[in-house]
């Protein structure tokens, strides 16, 4: 799972697909998310993180990943390698 | 270190578009208390769902109503609008505050001389009212208004048999300018049908026309036809005074104000376009202070209107069951509130906010509720804050007509509780139980067992 | 040569697209006047508002929320605004948005900023579904109108319209239907964008011109210039228009102002028929987008609004150039993601 390379993530939540032209916002934990995986983190880390950081539990941040992923995937934001899920 | 707060992470394309009627509305300020009480306190102490009603904001809010024709004209009375909602302690708010009972069936007849209220000050209104109504109407000298001929001639019948001389009105309806006409219900003006009622009335002579009664419709958005309406009560008037020398005691312009609620459909909110109590008074007074009534001898001026005084006063308490996305990547919430509870989303897109903070971060959500049924939906398109399991929301302006629509269906009805002018929150009805539902049904000998 | 007043002023409806709001054109106007110098605040409702990105014409813009908010959001965004801008004035321009700054005006006013707004009861009158009445009330042609809230009324309305009939949109749209089919067709499309009601309007066949004017709220016309629209778009806007003299026009202009005490900016939308009788269309209750038009022909009317809001009494123009014409062009302009960026995420640029 990876964010596709020239994808460009500013600071302030804005997001930029150059291959598109299409652009989005995310909240602060969309964002951090993001640079998690462009860092190339998988699922445990990232929850490892989100769950070191917030007040929250195991299987509703996996649930919320999930369906972040989802949307990332609709958007075309992810690098389409015809990797299966890890 | 102290854990910060969780929020679902959100990706949202950026879409440029002009302004249209689907614009985000901002409506994730929190609503956290009602009436000093948490809304997270109320859940805990009486489940969710929960109703909760204001007694505070229901006084307030007849008060103001009642200043708007009190400053414009001289003789006015309002008469609590029972279907409106007829939980009896909310009814004893109105009636503490000076309202008489209006009620439309014999059950909402009952109920207002069990909360106390004398047969004098009952109006009895509506089409269906059974010969048993009717003499129990006639004893207690209640102000029964006639919805049809057959009613008319029943009651002339019970007059001469009961030797007793009913005060009634006639219900009047109207073309004021506003469409569809509510002619089903009473003897239309313009075709003439108003006057041969009338007129029977007056030659029977054994009944008291005490009064004039129209109801022009529901949630009327402009207050220049109840204007009309006054004008043509009042014209009517003058001509029974004219042709019989009779002099009615009362008009009563009915209901139908809209309250602040936004109606499907409509662009702007509720709050900014509908209009205000004192815009209805003014059409409605100044009608009848122009009309050719004398000066010193105006009709009482009785007003039965329910929607404009409890709606606001009323909220829906509940809690998000789950979220998840239908097949077309569109985020749908499933709230423990339905329209079982809610019959009042069928007509508004409710206001709906969040019982705590939460960022400024929004999500276009379709908004379902609990019951295995596909036309179970709250709201068909709502921004709301990224609200997870678990987290409580209140549904405002939901006072009138729910705790009377409701329907126990698929599930049971859950607890109302009034909060206080103290500041206590009072609970005024139970949540039902599997018994209230099941201690109607009678079981046949040959049902009673069964082997699976 | 005495210093120049500057006025800063915010300026609604900077779409200057196929469809333009009226605010790019406001805004030159502004720039052009001649008895105050200006700083022009931009707001926004959505980010590609081509006006947001004209630097030379805009020097800052802040979005501010939709209509469909309620007045309250767009208040406390408006105060914001204030507390870092010290407005003198806000210049509305969109039909939609036009009644909550109407309600909002005298809370506008507590903090300073100015407005020259009609009332609410001239905005109402003049409304698409009480034309009519309008019309009977003050003495005009104006076509036969019904509002409708039901799809299925229009099967009850042939008895009093023939077709062809126009279908209106509350704020904005129209469509000409020449049977039930495409007046349904038109109703919901109209419908679904705007809400309900739908204004059912008979079609008067004729020429169309228009009129834009100020009105000082007295009843005393402080402009008034009609024209003719030489270019329609398929979205019934014009491309292209003329300044003409029409004693007609201008007395009908001054009786509207006159017995309806206009407050502010105004388009009439008139149709000559072949008799050669004056029918009122649509009454706008603000500038139009061609009042550039006005502005080259010789009377300058944000700038003579912004003298009556702000109390400096402007005199009434007396004259303007007749045979000045409109040719309206789109120009692309190079905006850097940066800016986009910007206002998208903050909301400001």
């Amino acid at each position: 799972m990876k964010i596709k390379k020239n994808v460009a993530i500013s600071d302030s939540g804005f997001i930029f697909n150059p291959d598109t032209g299409e652009s989005f916002s995310a909240n602060p934990i969309g964002m951090e998310m993001l640079e998690m995986l462009r860092d190339g983190m998988d699922y445990e880390e990232i929850r490892k993180n989100i769950l070191d950081k917030y007040k929250s539990e195991k299987d509703t941040v996996e649930k919320d990943y999930n369906d972040f992923i989802t949307m990332l995937k609709q958007y075309n934001l992810i690098e389409n390698d015809g990797q299966k899920d890890d | 270190m102290e854990k910060l707060r969780y929020e679902r992470p959100l990706i949202r394309k950026l879409e440029s578009d002009m302004p249209n009627k689907f614009g985000s509305r901002t409506e994730f300020l929190p609503k956290t208390h009602i009436d000093g009480i948490a809304v997270k306190d109320l859940i805990n102490d009486y489940g969710s769902p929960l109703f909760v009603i204001s007694e505070k904001n229901i006084r307030e809010t007849y008060q103001s109503a009642k200043k708007a024709f009190t400053t414009r004209y001289p003789k006015i009375q309002f008469a609590w609008s029972y279907k409106t909602n007829y939980l009896s302690a909310v009814c004893n708010v109105f009636h503490q505050e000076g309202s008489w009972a209006e009620v439309v069936s014999g059950f909402e007849y009952d109920k207002a001389l069990a909360n106390g209220v004398s047969g004098k000050k009952i109006i009895f209104n509506g089409p269906d009212k059974t010969e048993d109504d009717l003499r129990k109407a006639i004893t207690n000298d209640s102000l029964i208004h006639i919805d049809h001929l057959d009613e008319l001639y029943t009651i002339i019948e019970l007059a001469d048999e009961m030797k007793q001389k009913p005060r009634v009105a006639i219900r009047v309806n109207m073309d004021t300018g506003v469409y569809p006409i509510w002619d089903r219900f009473g003897f239309n003006y313009e075709n003439g049908q108003a006057w041969d009622a009338l007129n029977k009335i007056m030659r029977s002579g054994k009944l008291e026309l005490v009064g004039l009664h129209t109801h022009i419709g529901t949630f009327m958005l402009t207050a220049q036809a109840y204007g009309t309406a006054a004008y043509k009560l009042a014209d009517l008037a003058i001509g029974i005074r004219n042709r019989y020398n009779h002099k009615i005691k009362y008009i009563d312009m009915g209901g139908g104000f809209a309250s602040s609620n936004t109606l499907k459909g409509a662009y702007l909110p509720g709050t900014d376009t509908n209009p205000t109590f004192d815009d209805y008074a003014e059409a409605i007074t100044s009608a009848l202070i122009n009309s050719d009534f004398e000066p010193g001898n105006l009709p009482l001026l009785i007003l039965e209107t329910g929607r404009a005084l409890i709606d606001d006063a009323g909220y829906l308490l509940g809690s998000v069951i789950s979220n998840k996305r239908l097949s077309d990547g569109r985020r749908n919430t499933i709230v423990d509130v339905g329209v079982n509870l809610l019959f009042t989303s069928f007509w508004y897109d409710h206001k709906i906010t969040p019982a705590r903070e939460f960022t400024h971060y929004v999500e276009d959500t379709v908004l379902y509720g609990p019951l295995c049924m596909n036309i179970d939906v709250i709201r068909e398109n709502v921004s709301l804050p990224l609200m997870n399991k678990g987290d409580q929301f209140v549904i405002h302006s939901v006072g009138a007509y729910n705790l009377t629509q409701w329907m126990q269906f698929i599930t049971l009805r859950p607890k109302v509780v009034m909060i206080g002018s103290d500041g206590k929150p009072y609970l005024i009805r139970e949540s039902e139980s599997i018994e209230s539902i099941t201690a109607y049904e009678k079981m046949p000998e040959h049902l009673k067992s069964f082997k699976l | 040569m005495t210093d120049k007043k500057t006025i800063k002023i915010a300026v609604t409806a900077l779409n200057a697209i196929d469809s333009p709001g009226p605010g790019v054109s406001v805004i030159r106007g502004l720039r052009e006047a001649e008895s105050f110098d200006v700083q022009i605040i931009g707001l926004s409702y959505e980010s590609l508002e081509p006006g947001i990105y004209m630097h030379d014409l805009v020097d800052k813009t802040y979005q501010i929320p939709y209509p469909s908010s309620g007045t309250s959001a767009l208040f406390e965004r408006l105060r914001y605004i204030h507390e870092k801008e010290k407005l003198d004035m806000i210049i509305p321009n969109f039909d939609a948005e036009l009644f909550s700054f109407m309600k909002l005006a005298p809370e506008l006013d507590k903090l300073g900023i100015k407005t020259f707004l009609p009332t609410v009861k001239q905005y109402e009158e003049r409304e698409k579904f009480n034309l009519p009445a309008f019309g009977e009330k003050y003495g005009f042609n104006v076509p036969e109108s019904k509002a409708i809230h039901n799809i299925a009324d229009l099967y009850s309305i042939g008895s009093t319209f023939d077709y062809p009939l126009v279908v209106k949109g509350k704020f904005y749209d129209a469509g000409i239907a020449y049977n039930i089919d495409q007046a349904k067709s038109y109703f919901n499309k109209i419908s679904a964008k705007w809400g309900l009601p739908i204004i059912i309007q008979e079609f008067v066949h004729g020429t169309e011109f228009n009129v834009t004017g100020l009105g000082d709220g007295e009843g005393n016309t402080i402009s008034a210039v009609p024209i003719r629209k030489q270019y329609i778009t398929d979205k019934g806007k014009a491309w292209g228009g003329i300044s003409i003299s029409d004693k007609e026009m201008l007395d009908l202009t001054d009786q509207f102002i006159s017995s309806t005490k206009w407050r502010g900016g105004f388009e009439l939308e008139l149709m000559k028929n072949k008799e050669g009788k004056f029918f009122i269309l649509e009454i706008n209750p603000r500038i139009p987008a061609w009042v550039y038009l006005a502005v080259g022909a010789g009377q300058n009317i944000p700038e003579a609004l912004v003298k009556l809001a702000m109390g400096m009494n402007p005199k009434p123009f007396s004259d303007y150039a007749v045979g000045k014409m409109f040719i309206r062009y789109s120009w692309d302009m190079i905006v850097d993601l940066e800016e986009f960026q910007q206002i998208s995420t903050y909301g400001e640029l």
